[in-house]
C-alpha cells in the first residue's frame, strides 16, 4: 500500500490533481473539436474552452438582488468538492496516498456534495428556470446513483475492495483477457457517465432552449468568476468520469511506481485514453438526439439493469468457477 | 483492583442516570406549579430538563467508556416482583442518545416556551407529560426486567400521547392522538406476549434469567417475530408506519424533535436488547426478514416524504425512512453474524447504532428548526415559505447543516454510517448462499437509490424554505429566533459535524455494546493512526473525514482568497433574468410540489393521488393536490373494516334488557368457576 | 476464480452473459421489428455457445447443431417473422410495456430464482458447463414472463421461440447436447410451428381484425353472463 509519511508522493498527489484542473478544458474542446467536424464546421480550436475559462475569471460578477450569500458560496463549494473528487481518480499514477483519504463510495459522495450545492444554488435566486433545472437534475441523479454504485459493487466484489488503487492493481494483476461482469458494468458506468455530465441524450450543454435544459437552467443566473467556476467544475467532472472509466477498465499504461519514464508514459496513455473516450463521446452526440426527460427514467434504467446484470454475472458465472 | 474500579464507577454512572430520572421528575412537577405561574416551564421547567439529559449523557459517556455493568433493585413495584435497574453499555450508549437530544431541547424549550405562555393550552399539561415522557425514556433503558420495561414503555407511550393531544382543539390532532394510543397499545401488547415467550423458558422476569434461557429455535423465532412486530410498530416501520406522520408532527416542535429524534430509538434500543441480547440465539433468516423490511422502510418513507408539503410530515416521513435505514445495518448484522461471519456482522451492529446517533442528531436538530420556522412564522406549509435563509440566516445555515447529514453527504456525519453499512453490504462475498449474495447488493442499490431520493427531498425542503423567495407576507415578515434556540440548533449542528469527522473516535466509544451482545469487537480499525478510518483493512477501504474536511476548506479558501484580487474582485448587484419579459415575481419560483413532480410521476404507482383544480368564488383556480398513503388502503381500511364488522356481529348481544346482561354474567362466572375448579 | 480458467470457457461465460442479455432486450423491446433483430441475435449466441461446447469437447455433432440452430434461429425463423409482419403489415407497430422497469425488475428476480433453484444441482455437478445452467433456466423463465406480459401475437411467438433457446442451450449446457435425432424432431417441430403460428395469424386477423391476444378473453368454460 502507499506509503502516507513521505513527501514525494504527496507532491504528486498535489500535480496530479492540478494537472486534472488543467487537462479539464483540454477535454471539453477536444469533444467539440470532434463534434464539430462531425457536423462538417471547422470549429473553434481546443484551447477555446481555456481562453473562454480566461475571459470569465477577468469579468466581474453579477449577483441578484435577491440572491442570499449561499449562491456566493456554492461556485466554490462546488468547485472544491468536484475537483477534490477529482484529485482521487489515479490519473497518470496508481498507489498514491490519495486512496487512503477516500474510495470510491466517498468519490460518489463528495459529487453529490457538489450536485446538492448546485441544485440549491439554482434554487436561491427565485426564477422559474433554477428550480427547474434543480428539479430535474435530483431526479436524473436519484435515478442514476444506485446503477452506479451498482456498478462500482460489481467491481469491488470482484476485488474485494472499493479502494481505486486496489482495484486498478487488481485489474493488472489479472491474466484475462474479458470478464463479462466488467462488460456489463462498463456499459452501464458509459451511459451514467453521459447522465451524469450532462451530455447528449440526457441534457445538452450547449443549449440555452427553456424546455429542455438541466445543468444550463441551475447556472443561469451566474456570471463571471462564479460561472466560471461553475463551468470549470463541469469539465472536471467531464475529466473525471473519463479517468475512471479509463483507468478502472483499461488500466494498462498507468504508471505504477515513481520512476520518470512510467510518470511519462502514464501521461501519454491517460491522454490517449482520454482522447480516445472524448471522440466515442462526440460521436456518440451526433449520433443521438436528445431525449425528452420522462424518457431520461427509461434511459437509466437501462443503466440500472445492465449495471445488473454485471452484479448477477459476477455471482451466477463467474464465482465458484 | 481494576475491576473493583470499574464497579464504582459504573455504580457512579447508574447513580447520574437516577438523578437524570429525578431531574425529569423534578421538571414535571415543577411545570405543575406552572399553571399559576406560567413563565415557571421557561424559567425552571425547562432547564431541568436540560440537566436531566446532561446527567443522561455524562451516565451514558460512563458507562461506554468503562464499559462495564452494574445494577441496583429498586425500593418499588410489586413484593414478588422488584424492578430492578442496570446500566451497561448498550444502555449506555441510548443514555448518550436521549442526553444530547434532551439537552438542546431542554435549551430550546427556554425560548420555545414563551409563545406557549400565552395560548389557550395549558402550559402545565406540556411540561408535565414532557418530564413524564423524558422518565419513561430513560427507565425503559434502564429496565432489567420485563416487568420493568414495560411499565416504563406503557409511561412513555401515555405520556406522548397526552403530548400529541396537546393542541386538541384541531380535529386531525385528536384523530392523531387517538391513532397514535391505538398503535402504542397494540405494540404494547405484542412487546408483553414477547416477554411472555422469553419468561415461559426463563420463569423469572428479570433480563438475567430471560438472557439464560434455552428457547428451541421454533420458540425463538416466535420471540423474534412478536419482538419485531411490537418494536418495529413503534418505530414505524412500513407498512406499520401509519401512525407516525400523523402523531409526530401533531405535537409542539420540541415534542416531536423528542419524539422523532429519540422516541423511535428507545424502539431500536427494544429490539437490540430483546433480539440480541435476551433472545440470543441468532438465526440468518431473521436478518432476511428485516433486511427486507428495512429496505422497504426506507424506500417507501423517503418516496412519501418527498411528496409531502408540509415540513413537519417531511421530517415525520423521514424518520421512518431513517429507521429503514438502522434496520437494513440491523438486518445485516443478524445475517453475518448467525452465517459465522463475526466481523461484519460486528461492523453493522455498530453501523446500525451509529446511524441511530446520527439520526437522533441531525432530526433533532431539522425538527427543532422547523419549529423555530414555526415559531417565527406560524407557518409549516413549504409552499408559504422561501427565503428566510435572509431573514433567520443562523437557523437556515444550521437547517442547512442537518439537512447535508441526512443526506449522508461528506464530510457530515450521516454519511459515515451510510459508508460503513455500504462497505459492510460490500462483504457480502464472504457469504456461502448465492442468493444472498445477490440479494443484498440490491438491497444497497435500494439504499443507494434511498441517499440520493434523500438528497432531492432535502434540496427541496432547504430550497423552498430557505432559498428564493417569500411566497407569502407572513413569511416575508418571519422575526429572528431567541438566542436560546439558536444555541440549541448550534449545539447539535457542531455534534453533526464532529460525530461526521471523528469517526474512529465515536466507533472507539460504540465498540464496547458490539463485545457485550456478540462478544467480539474490532481489529485495530486504524491501522494508520486516528485520521484514516479503515473498518475492514486498509487495502479494502479507507476513508478520512478530517483530511477531506480539511482539502475542502483549504480548496474553497484559496480558491475564494485568489480571485478576490483587483478588478476581479467586484461583485455588481442586479435584477435577476427575467427573459426581458415582466420582473420575476415569488409566484413564479417553483412550488415544492413542483419540485417533486418529476419523482412523483417515476415513481407513481406507489401513491394514490387525488388531483383537483377547483373554481374559487372571486373566480381563481385553485390547484389541490394531494398524495395518500397506499398502505391506509391496502392495509388499514380492510383490517379496521373486518374490526368494525366483527363489533357488529358483537353488538347483537347487546340486546337492552337488564335480565339478558344478567344471564350473561352468569354464564361467565360459571364458567369461570368451572376453568378454575 | 475466473482467472485460473482455460481460455475458451471464458469466451463460454461472456456468450452465456449476452444470451441472458438478450432476453432481456427481447423482454422491453417495443418494436417489433427491433424485437425480431434480437430473437436473430439470441439465436446466433445460442449457436456460437453450441460452437464453443462443441470446439471443447471435440464432439463433432455439436458442431453440427450449431450451425443448425444458426441456420435456423438467427436466419430462417426470423427471416419468416419479417416476412409475415410486413405481410400483415405491423411491421411499425409498436406496444410497450405498461410498466417497463416493474418487468425488467421481475426478470431480475427470475433470474435470482433460477440461479437458486439450480444451486443444489450445480453443487454436485462439476462439468464444464455447469454454471449454464441457470442462465438457460432463467432464458426459459423471462421468455414464459414476455408470453404473460405481452399483448401483440407476434410478440408472443417470439417469447415462446426464445423459450425454446433457453431449453437448447440448457440441454447444451447441461448433458452436452441431445442425441441428434431428437435435435433434429425439435428443430423440424419448430420449424413446423412456425409456419402454423404463420398460419395461424391471419386466421386470427381475419376473424377478430387484430393481433391483440387480450382479445381472445373468452377462453372459459362457463358461459359469459349477460347479452
Amino acid at each position: 500500500m502507499a506509503d502516507l509519511v513521505t513527501p514525494w508522493p504527496w507532491a504528486l498527489v498535489i500535480a496530479q490533481g492540478f494537472l486534472c484542473a488543467a487537462l479539464a478544458p483540454w477535454l471539453v474542446g477536444w469533444v467539440r473539436l470532434i463534434k464539430a467536424r462531425l457536423q462538417n464546421r471547422r470549429g473553434p480550436s481546443v484551447w477555446q474552452a481555456y481562453r473562454d475559462l480566461y475571459k470569465l475569471f477577468a469579468k466581474e460578477a453579477r449577483v441578484a438582488h435577491t440572491a442570499s450569500p449561499l449562491f456566493r458560496l456554492a461556485p466554490y463549494l462546488v468547485f472544491a468538492a468536484t475537483w477534490l473528487a477529482a484529485a482521487i481518480v489515479p490519473l497518470v499514477v496508481v498507489n498514491l496516498p490519495t486512496a487512503a483519504i477516500a474510495d470510491m463510495i466517498v468519490l460518489v459522495g463528495l459529487l453529490a456534495l457538489a450536485r446538492v450545492f448546485l441544485a440549491l444554488a439554482g434554487m436561491d435566486v427565485g426564477t422559474a428556470f433554477g428550480g427547474q433545472g434543480a428539479s430535474r437534475e435530483m431526479l436524473i441523479a436519484a435515478l442514476a446513483e444506485p446503477a452506479l454504485l451498482v456498478a462500482i459493487f460489481t467491481l469491488a466484489m470482484t476485488a474485494h475492495s472499493t479502494n481505486l488503487a486496489s482495484v486498478i492493481d487488481y485489474q493488472l494483476a489479472a491474466d484475462i483477457i474479458v470478464r463479462p461482469s466488467f462488460l456489463f458494468a462498463l456499459g452501464g458506468l458509459l451511459l451514467l457517465a453521459i447522465a451524469e455530465t450532462g451530455r447528449i441524450p440526457v441534457d445538452n450543454p450547449s443549449t440555452h432552449l427553456e424546455l429542455t435544459m438541466v445543468h444550463e437552467a441551475m447556472i443561469l443566473e451566474y456570471s463571471g468568476r462564479h460561472l466560471a467556476l461553475m463551468e470549470w467544475a463541469a469539465q472536471i467532472k467531464l475529466l473525471l468520469y473519463g479517468a475512471l472509466i479509463a483507468n478502472l477498465f483499461v488500466p494498462w499504461g498507468i504508471a505504477t511506481d515513481l520512476s520518470v519514464t512510467g510518470l511519462t508514459l502514464g501521461l501519454v496513455a491517460i491522454v490517449v485514453k482520454l482522447a480516445l473516450l472524448g471522440a466515442a463521446l462526440a460521436i456518440a452526440e451526433t449520433v443521438l438526439a436528445k431525449m425528452r426527460l420522462f424518457r431520461v427514467p427509461d434511459y437509466l434504467n437501462l443503466a440500472l439493469l445492465l449495471a445488473l446484470l454485471g452484479l448477477l454475472i459476477h455471482v451466477i458465472l463467474e464465482v465458484g468457477t | 483492583m481494576a475491576a473493583e474500579g470499574r464497579l464504582v464507577t459504573m455504580s457512579t454512572a447508574l447513580a447520574l442516570a437516577m438523578s437524570a430520572i429525578f431531574c425529569a421528575l423534578g421538571s414535571a412537577a415543577v411545570a405543575l406549579a406552572a399553571s399559576w405561574r406560567p413563565a415557571l416551564l421557561r424559567l425552571l421547567a425547562m432547564p431541568l430538563l436540560g440537566v436531566a439529559g446532561l446527567a443522561a449523557l455524562a451516565a451514558g459517556l460512563g458507562a461506554l467508556i468503562v464499559a462495564g455493568t452494574a445494577t441496583t433493585q429498586l425500593p418499588l413495584g410489586l413484593p414478588w416482583l422488584p424492578w430492578h435497574i442496570a446500566i451497561d453499555p448498550l444502555a449506555g450508549f441510548f443514555l448518550v442518545v436521549i442526553g444530547i437530544v434532551t439537552v438542546a431541547v431542554g435549551c430550546y424549550g427556554v425560548g420555545y416556551a414563551r409563545s406557549l405562555e400565552h395560548g389557550r393550552d395549558s402550559v402545565a399539561v406540556l411540561g408535565g407529560f414532557t418530564g413524564l415522557f423524558l422518565t419513561g425514556m430513560l427507565l425503559v433503558v434502564l429496565a432489567a426486567d420485563a416487568f420493568l420495561f414495560l411499565v416504563s414503555w406503557e409511561l412513555m407511550s401515555l405520556s406522548s400521547y397526552f403530548l400529541v393531544a396537546f393542541q386538541h382543539d384541531q380535529a386531525a390532532n385528536r384523530r392523531a392522538a387517538f391513532l397514535y394510543l391505538l398503535m402504542a397499545h397494540l405494540s404494547g401488547l405484542t412487546i408483553l406476549l414477547g416477554f411472555g415467550v422469553l419468561a415461559a423458558f426463563g420463569g423469572a422476569f428479570d433480563f438475567g434469567s430471560l438472557r439464560v434461557a434455552e428457547l428451541t429455535p421454533l420458540w425463538a423465532s416466535l420471540a423474534f417475530t412478536l419482538a419485531l412486530l411490537g418494536f418495529g410498530l413503534k418505530a414505524g416501520l412500513v407498512p406499520l408506519h401509519a401512525w407516525l406522520p400523523e402523531a409526530h408532527p401533531a405535537a409542539p416542535s420540541h415534542i416531536s424533535a423528542l419524539m422523532s429524534a429519540v422516541m423511535l430509538k428507545v424502539a431500536v434500543y427494544g429490539f437490540i436488547r430483546v433480539v440480541f441480547d435476551l433472545v440470543g440465539d441468532l438465526q440468518w433468516q431473521w436478518g432476511v426478514v428485516v433486511l427486507i423490511l428495512g429496505s422497504l422502510s426506507a424506500l417507501v418513507g423517503i418516496l412519501y416524504a418527498l411528496v409531502q408539503t408540509d415540513l413537519k410530515r417531511l421530517l415525520a416521513y423521514s424518520s421512518v425512512e431513517n429507521l429503514g435505514v438502522i434496520f437494513v445495518a440491523l438486518g445485516l448484522s443478524l445475517l453475518f453474524y448467525a452465517g459465522g461471519h463475526s466481523l461484519p456482522g460486528t461492523l453493522a451492529l455498530i453501523a446500525a447504532l451509529y446511524h441511530t446517533l446520527n439520526h437522533a442528531v441531525f432530526k433533532g436538530l431539522l425538527f427543532l428548526g422547523a419549529g423555530a420556522i414555526l415559531h417565527s412564522t406560524h407557518e409549516r406549509d413549504l409552499e408559504q415559505m422561501g427565503g428566510l435563509l435572509r431573514r433567520m440566516p443562523w437557523t437556515g445555515w444550521f437547517f442547512l447543516v442537518g439537512s447535508l447529514s441526512i443526506a449522508a453527504l461528506p464530510p457530515f456525519n450521516g454519511f459515515v454510517s451510510e459508508w460503513l453499512t455500504f462497505q459492510v453490504a460490500l462483504q457480502a462475498w464472504q457469504l456461502e448462499s448465492g442468493v444472498l449474495r445477490t440479494l443484498i447488493p440490491i438491497a444497497a442499490a435500494v439504499l443507494a437509490l434511498t441517499a440520493a431520493l434523500v438528497a432531492a427531498c432535502f434540496v427541496k425542503a432547504f430550497g423552498i424554505a430557505f432559498l428564493g423567495q417569500a411566497r407569502s407576507r407572513h413569511v416575508r415578515r418571519a422575526r429572528p429566533e431567541p438566542v436560546t434556540m439558536r444555541l440549541a440548533l448550534g449545539l447539535l449542528a457542531f455534534t453533526c459535524l464532529a460525530l461526521g469527522v471523528l469517526p474512529t473516535l465515536v466507533i472507539g466509544l460504540i465498540e464496547p455494546i458490539a463485545i457485550q451482545l456478540l462478544g467480539q469487537g474490532l481489529p485495530p480499525m486504524t491501522d494508520r493512526g486516528w485520521l484514516w478510518f479503515t473498518p475492514v483493512s486498509a487495502e479494502t477501504a479507507s476513508y478520512s473525514a478530517p483530511l477531506v474536511l480539511l482539502v475542502l476548506v483549504l480548496l474553497v479558501t484559496l480558491v475564494f482568497w485568489g480571485l478576490q484580487w483587483g478588478s476581479v474582485g467586484r461583485i455588481r448587484r442586479c435584477d435577476a433574468w427575467d427573459c426581458g419579459l415582466a420582473p420575476p415575481s415569488p409566484r413564479m419560483q417553483y412550488s415544492a410540489t413542483a419540485f417533486a413532480h418529476p419523482l412523483r410521476r417515476v415513481f407513481a404507482p406507489l401513491f394514490r393521488i387525488d388531483e383537483s383544480v377547483e373554481q374559487q368564488e372571486d373566480g381563481r383556480l385553485r390547484y389541490r393536490l394531494q398524495a395518500v398513503d397506499r398502505t391506509w388502503d391496502l392495509l388499514y381500511r380492510p383490517i379496521a373494516r373486518s374490526v368494525e364488522a366483527a363489533a357488529r356481529r358483537v353488538s347483537h348481544l347487546q340486546s337492552g334488557h337488564v335480565r339478558a346482561y344478567l344471564g350473561w354474567t352468569l354464564a361467565t362466572l360459571l364458567v369461570l368457576l368451572w376453568l378454575i375448579s | 476464480m475466473l482467472a485460473q480458467v482455460p481460455i475458451l470457457q471464458q469466451w463460454l461465460l461472456l456468450l452465456a452473459a449476452f444470451v441472458l442479455f438478450s432476453s432481456f432486450v427481447l423482454l422491453a423491446q417495443a418494436r417489433l421489428v427491433s424485437a425480431i433483430h434480437a430473437f436473430a441475435w439470441q439465436g446466433g449466441l445460442v449457436a456460437a455457445v453450441t460452437l464453443v461446447v462443441a470446439l471443447a469437447e471435440q464432439s463433432s455433432h455439436l458442431y453440427f447443431s450449431a450451425l443448425l440452430t444458426l441456420v435456423l434461429k438467427a436466419l430462417l425463423i426470423p427471416w419468416m417473422l419479417h416476412r409475415l409482419t410486413r405481410r400483415l403489415r405491423i411491421e411499425r407497430e409498436t406496444e410497450s410495456l405498461r410498466r417497463p422497469a416493474l418487468a425488467i425488475m421481475a426478470a431480475v428476480a427470475l433470474v435470482i430464482f433460477s440461479y437458486w433453484l439450480v444451486l443444489p444441482m450445480v453443487e454436485q455437478d462439476l462439468t464444464f458447463t455447469r454454471n449454464l445452467v441457470a442462465i438457460s433456466l432463467a432464458v426459459v423463465l423471462i421468455g414464459l414472463l414476455m408470453m404473460v406480459l405481452r399483448q401483440q401475437a407476434v410478440a408472443q411467438v417470439l417469447g415462446f421461440m426464445s423459450i425454446e433457446n433457453g431449453l437448447f442451450l440448457a440441454a447444451v449446457s447441461a448433458t452436452g447436447g441431445m442425441p441428434l435425432i431428437v435435435e433434429l424432431g425439435v428443430a423440424f417441430d419448430v420449424l413446423v410451428a412456425m409456419v402454423l403460428f404463420g398460419i395461424f395469424f391471419f386466421q386470427i386477423r381475419d376473424s377478430i381484425d387484430s393481433l391483440d391476444v387480450d382479445r381472445l378473453n373468452r377462453l372459459t368454460e362457463t358461459p359469459e353472463e349477460g347479452p
